[in-house]
């Protein structure tokens, strides 16, 4: 298969990203607009031919999808050790370019509409550009070093797009926090990184991921306080990927990063970069599943079972729409987690890996579905507040629909698309383990119902008597409302168990009937619930955060994780650490370095009476001096 | 007259027609002649390397031997090889870049472009140098006209940080020539005649004991200029005070100093003194590494947190020089040549932002991407280089250091590597807080509306020295791979 023009994908928007950003003053607003999206447009249709040249035409060779490969070498540090800059084919590297260009594509258009009027229109274009490059970069990556330099790009592309109100102080300190606490993340990933080209001698996936390869086979060559050093990595580079995607306990950055732009919440914190953590579990899956037999996968499913749960907790009692989104997206990628965590590697076994995948697609398209319809309704009331929302279905029919089909769709409603991805993730969960099953089931009612609390209270509730009556957002924001909903409704029916598959050979999927009728009444109790509370205005849901008391007040402060990380990073960082090493440089080993001086002048200060500048004390010296050295000499002499 | 003289002798040539000028005016000019000529001398030595390498496999090409004190048999020797191309490639460009930045020096311009030259004389020279101790002489060169630039063009507490800059360096000095002279006495110990050329002595078996004796003090020597933990204090001060060009040259250039002498003489010349002596250096220069990164949290003048910043990037020069295996060699060279341009980069842009809104306190400043767009946007690109941004020199160069001390498998090395990767974290901790305060936010002073505009020969300054960060993130291959077969000498010393 010839992939030469896959390259094209990410270079279009990185050249849409200089191009804006060099004639950054001397381009139009609208200019800036449309070069974006006609960018991307031609990206994502080169996406699409490569999906179906990939799935349907080239990829399968005896039942089997093909790796493509095509690389070059960037930087040598050792013989065998190397950095290559290239691009990996295989499906799912495929299926998250076709998120990716869709997600970006909607959200260009969206943007013009959204925003419109603001001074630095052309910079936002510029850096969705430069975003949408590293993302692609990201996911085309054919080696551990080539994805953490595009997982770096796209890391401070998020920062710069969420500091992107860079006047606003809350902007500056998100944007600050995101790019920190990731940091932190990729620390761990950089180790894992280092463990692995040390002890296995390459960065290729190709190579790592070979079941028969030595990577894999030589695991346990070496080990370190009991575990392999592999099996070490691998939970560093994990660290990684749960710093990105918002895994418990390094989550604390994705609410505040809701201050950036609402259409950037939608491509980056919700679609495309917080699931890049879940892509990296996924590219390197062979490894995590054969190396001490899983062990990682374990934490990863424990760790990704934790967050959905703490996060849908937490999503119930938020207020700030675009927050309940926030802890929405990190319960979903808790999902995702989980589900790679529970599966298998051969045939029906890898269904969480495949179902992983799948709600990863599904959830894309639903997520920005609803960021997007969330940005319209503020777009629409200036404000981020249910508080200041109600009845708006009046005034924004399209928003209403499309808002409530995203809402199904997460709830797992059949047949929208949430159903049958999350569907999957159960069957798998069930299959390997029934705690993380149950904790499956409760997240899905959980979703359910404060998605539907979202929605009521946007939407129903109360007949808000708005001083500006909200109107329905123009076009280019309906529009991708209107495909994004499609897409929702459809992109369940894809069979994702013929493409994409851990051991890449495609099985047949069955829905498991008991499973999705339990999944889908827990579903619809949380609507029920839901309904009951927030449908018509009523003192209900008040006076049941009251009977919780405590219990309401820890999740509505997000259980102080917040308030702890600032413990530790002001008080003890800053001021026990920081501060008081600036002290001692400057009073101890600066103090030193003065005192040597100072001592020097001291003594120089009592021996220079020596030099009295009198004439007769120099000839007395003088002559004691030729007298001692003549002394010397003859004694020196006579021996 | 051979390539690398011309290096000298440009230099001077300059020095003596700014003697005849008048006024700022024609002192700049003549100088920046000067130096575009040195640069194009530069770009076009590093072609003429890559046409020599391949028809010349010496060690050091383009060399040239002139016998200048015969009695010491101390010679006039120069040569070079990919590291010292690199690095003259790093002088030619910051001094370049320098003289654009002082467009607009009223002080006595005709003697501050002479001290400026003067100690770029030293710089070439000491980079061609093959033998010690015309490279010493070079060195003393660079250093001396420091203490006038910072003495005389300086600001603030100028005479304090100039006499504490220089008495530092001198007894850095004096040490080094205790160590220079060690090796000197032991260089005929396989029966030949004494010797200063480095690649002469690099094949004599120095007896063990003098190399444990002579490592440390030749190390101690340069690595004070390297700001080597907790010799470093110099540094800050010495910053603060200088002048603006001044101090892109010292943090850019001089500095290099250390890590290039540590490297060609104390690691090649007694890798044994080297092997034994690692730990303690491996110790001081994490802490270095750690400290001036957390140093740099808590300050609030801006010259003071890039002078702690460069405390940390240096101090992984050394860690990286001390891995003792060529990709963390490579790492360290290109980390020197990183950090040269980044940290000229900051300071040409302290100085711009200085020179407008009359402070350096971060506390003061705030919104100033609003008001000077231009040089806010570059100073956060400055300040994502300068954190390890993959696309920028410093990623290449912290790469390369890092994967390389993860070839050292003991435990010691491996926690020492670890403290030292966890860098990442903490600059992008005082990068950021930098850039939240002063650059983004809202506009804090009434005043700065009106600021001045960035002027053309700033953006050239700027330009010039952004080019090559961006050129080294983007395509490294030509560069590492240049220094990486450089390196193989200094490997054989080692096995």
């Amino acid at each position: 298969m010839n992939i030469t023009y896959i390259i094209l994908i990410p270079i279009i928007p990185f050249v849409i990203f200089l191009f804006l950003g060099v004639f950054y003053k001397r381009i139009k607003p609208a200019v800036s607009g449309y070069v974006g999206v006609f960018g991307l447009l031609a990206s994502a249709i080169l996406s699409f031919y490569a999906a179906y040249q990939y799935f349907f035409v080239h990829g399968k060779v005896d039942g089997v999808y093909q790796t493509f490969l095509k690389k070059s070498v960037w930087m040598n540090f050792t013989d065998t050790l190397h950095i290559d800059m290239g691009i990996l084919i295989d499906p799912i590297s495929v299926m998250m370019l076709v998120v990716v260009s869709v997600v970006s594509l909607m959200v260009h258009i969206y943007s013009r509409g959204y925003m419109k009027g603001d001074e630095g229109y052309t910079k936002f274009f510029a850096f969705l550009g430069l975003f949408t490059f590293s993302m692609y970069g990201l996911v085309l990556a054919t080696n551990l070093f080539q994805i953490y330099i595009f997982w770096e790009l796209v890391g401070v592309s998020s920062y710069l797009l969420i500091g992107y109100y860079y006047t606003k102080t809350s902007a500056i300190a998100a944007a600050k926090k995101a790019f920190i606490v990731t940091r932190f993340a990729d620390f761990g990933f950089l180790i894992g990184i280092m463990i692995i080209g040390y002890y296995t001698g390459t960065f290729d996936f190709e190579t790592l991921n070979n079941p028969e390869g030595s990577a894999i086979m030589n695991w346990a060559a070496t080990s370190f306080m009991g575990l392999s050093v592999i099996t070490w990595a691998l939970i560093f580079i994990f660290i990684g990927g749960a710093g990105k995607s918002a895994m418990f306990p390094l989550h604390i950055w994705l609410p505040d990063a809701m201050e950036g732009p609402t259409p950037v919440s939608a491509l980056i914190h919700a679609a495309t970069m917080v699931v890049a953590g879940v892509f990296l579990v996924a590219r390197l899956f062979p490894m995590f599943y054969f190396v001490e037999d899983g062990f990682v996968l374990k934490i990863v499913a424990y760790v990704g079972a934790f967050s959905a749960l703490f996060a849908a907790i937490i999503a119930i009692t938020q207020t700030d729409i675009k927050r309940v989104l926030a802890f929405s997206t990190m319960s979903q990628l808790g999902y995702m987690m989980l589900a790679l965590g529970v599966s298998g590697y051969e045939g029906h076994e890898g269904v969480g890996y495949m179902a992983s995948m799948f709600h990863l697609f599904t959830h894309a398209m639903f997520k920005a579905l609803l960021f997007l319809g969330a940005g319209s309704v503020i777009h629409a009331v200036h404000s981020n507040y249910l508080k200041d929302m109600g009845g708006l279905r009046r005034y924004m029919p399209i928003t209403n629909i499309t808002f409530l089909i995203a809402a199904l769709a997460i709830a797992g409603v059949p047949p929208l698309a949430g159903f049958w991805s999350k569907d999957e993730i159960l069957v798998a969960a069930y299959e390997h383990n029934k705690l993380i099953y149950y904790v499956g089931l409760f997240v899905a009612g959980l979703t359910a119902f404060y998605m539907f609390r979202l929605y009521f209270s946007i939407f129903w509730r109360k007949d808000t008597s708005y001083e500006k009556k909200p109107k329905e957002s123009p076009l280019s924001m309906t529009f991708p409302l209107l495909v994004l909903a499609v897409l929702s409704v459809v992109s369940g029916f894809i069979p994702f168990s013929e493409f994409v598959t851990a051991d890449k050979a495609g099985f047949e999927a069955h829905l498991n009937y008991p499973l999705a009728v339990i999944a889908t009444t827990v579903g619809i109790i949380g609507i029920i619930l839901a309904w009951i509370f927030y449908k018509k205005e009523n003192n209900l849901s008040d006076k049941y955060a009251r009977d919780f008391g405590p219990l309401y007040k820890w999740a509505c402060d997000k259980f102080y994780f917040d308030e702890i990380y600032m413990f530790v990073t002001k008080k003890i960082l800053f001021k026990r650490v920081s501060a008081p090493i600036a002290k001692f440089d400057k009073q101890v080993v600066d103090g030193t370095m003065n005192g040597i001086g100072n001592k020097t002048v001291l003594i120089s200060q009592k021996i220079k009476g020596i030099q009295s500048g009198k004439v007769q004390d120099y000839a007395f010296a003088f002559v004691v001096g030729i007298v001692v050295i003549a002394l010397v000499f003859i004694y020196l002499w006579t021996n | 007259m051979d390539i690398l003289s011309l290096f000298i002798i440009v230099p001077i040539i300059t020095i003596l027609v700014l003697v005849f000028t008048k006024n700022l005016k024609q002192a700049r000019v003549v100088s920046m002649l000067g130096s575009v000529v040195q640069l194009v001398m530069a770009i076009n030595l590093v072609f003429a390397y890559f046409n020599e390498r391949v028809v010349n496999d010496n060690i050091m090409v383009f060399t040239k031997d002139v016998v200048w004190f015969e009695h010491f048999n101390i010679h006039y020797n120069i040569g070079v090889d990919g590291i010292s191309v690199a690095l003259l490639l790093l002088t030619a460009i910051v001094v370049l870049a320098g003289i654009f930045i002082s467009w607009k020096m009223y002080d006595l311009p005709k003697e501050f472009f002479m001290s400026l030259i003067v100690l770029s004389v030293g710089v070439y020279g000491f980079f061609i140098s093959i033998d010690l101790f015309t490279m010493f002489v070079f060195f003393e060169i660079a250093v001396i006209p420091m203490y006038l630039l910072i003495g005389i063009w300086g600001s603030g507490p100028k005479e304090y940080s100039a006499m504490k800059l220089t008495l530092m360096l001198m007894g850095a000095s004096a040490i080094l020539l205790v160590g220079i002279l060690g090796i000197y006495f032991n260089s005929n110990a396989d029966g030949g005649a004494l010797t200063f050329n480095i690649l002469e002595i690099a094949q004599v078996n120095i007896p063990y004991e003098a190399q444990k004796l002579f490592f440390p003090l030749t190390f101690i020597g340069f690595a004070v200029i390297g700001a080597l933990f907790p010799f470093h204090t110099w540094s800050p001060d010495g910053h603060a005070s200088a002048p603006t060009a001044v101090s892109m040259l010292h943090a850019g250039v001089l500095m290099k100093l250390g890590g290039y002498g540590v490297f060609r003489v104390a690691m090649y010349l007694l890798p044994l003194g080297a092997i034994d002596w690692s730990w303690v250096f491996i110790i001081l220069s994490v802490i270095g590494v750690v400290y001036g990164a957390f140093s740099a949290i808590r300050q609030t003048d801006l010259k003071y947190i890039n002078a702690y910043s460069s405390v940390s990037h240096l101090g992984l020069v050394l860690f990286a020089l001390l891995m003792l295996n060529k990709t963390a060699w490579n790492g360290a060279i290109l980390q020197s040549l990183s950090h040269g341009f980044m940290t000229a980069l900051f300071f040409a842009l302290i100085g711009m932002i200085y020179e407008r809104t009359h402070t350096r306190d971060i506390s003061k400043l705030g919104g100033l991407l609003k008001v000077i767009p231009f040089i806010s946007v570059i100073y956060v690109i400055a300040g994502l280089a300068s954190l390890g941004l993959p696309g920028f020199s410093g990623f290449v160069a912290e790469m390369n250091i890092f994967v390389g001390a993860f070839q050292q498998k003991d435990t010691f090395m491996r926690v020492a590597t670890i403290f030292s990767i966890s860098v990442i974290v903490i600059t992008a901790v005082y990068i950021l807080r930098v850039v939240g305060i002063m650059l983004m936010g809202p506009v804090k002073n009434e005043a700065f509306l009106k600021l001045k505009k960035v002027t053309w020969y700033e953006r050239f300054g700027i330009l010039l020295l952004l080019i090559p960060i961006v050129g080294i993130g983007v395509a490294p291959l030509w560069l590492s791979d240049m220094i990486l077969e450089s390196l193989d000498p200094f490997i054989k010393g080692l096995l």
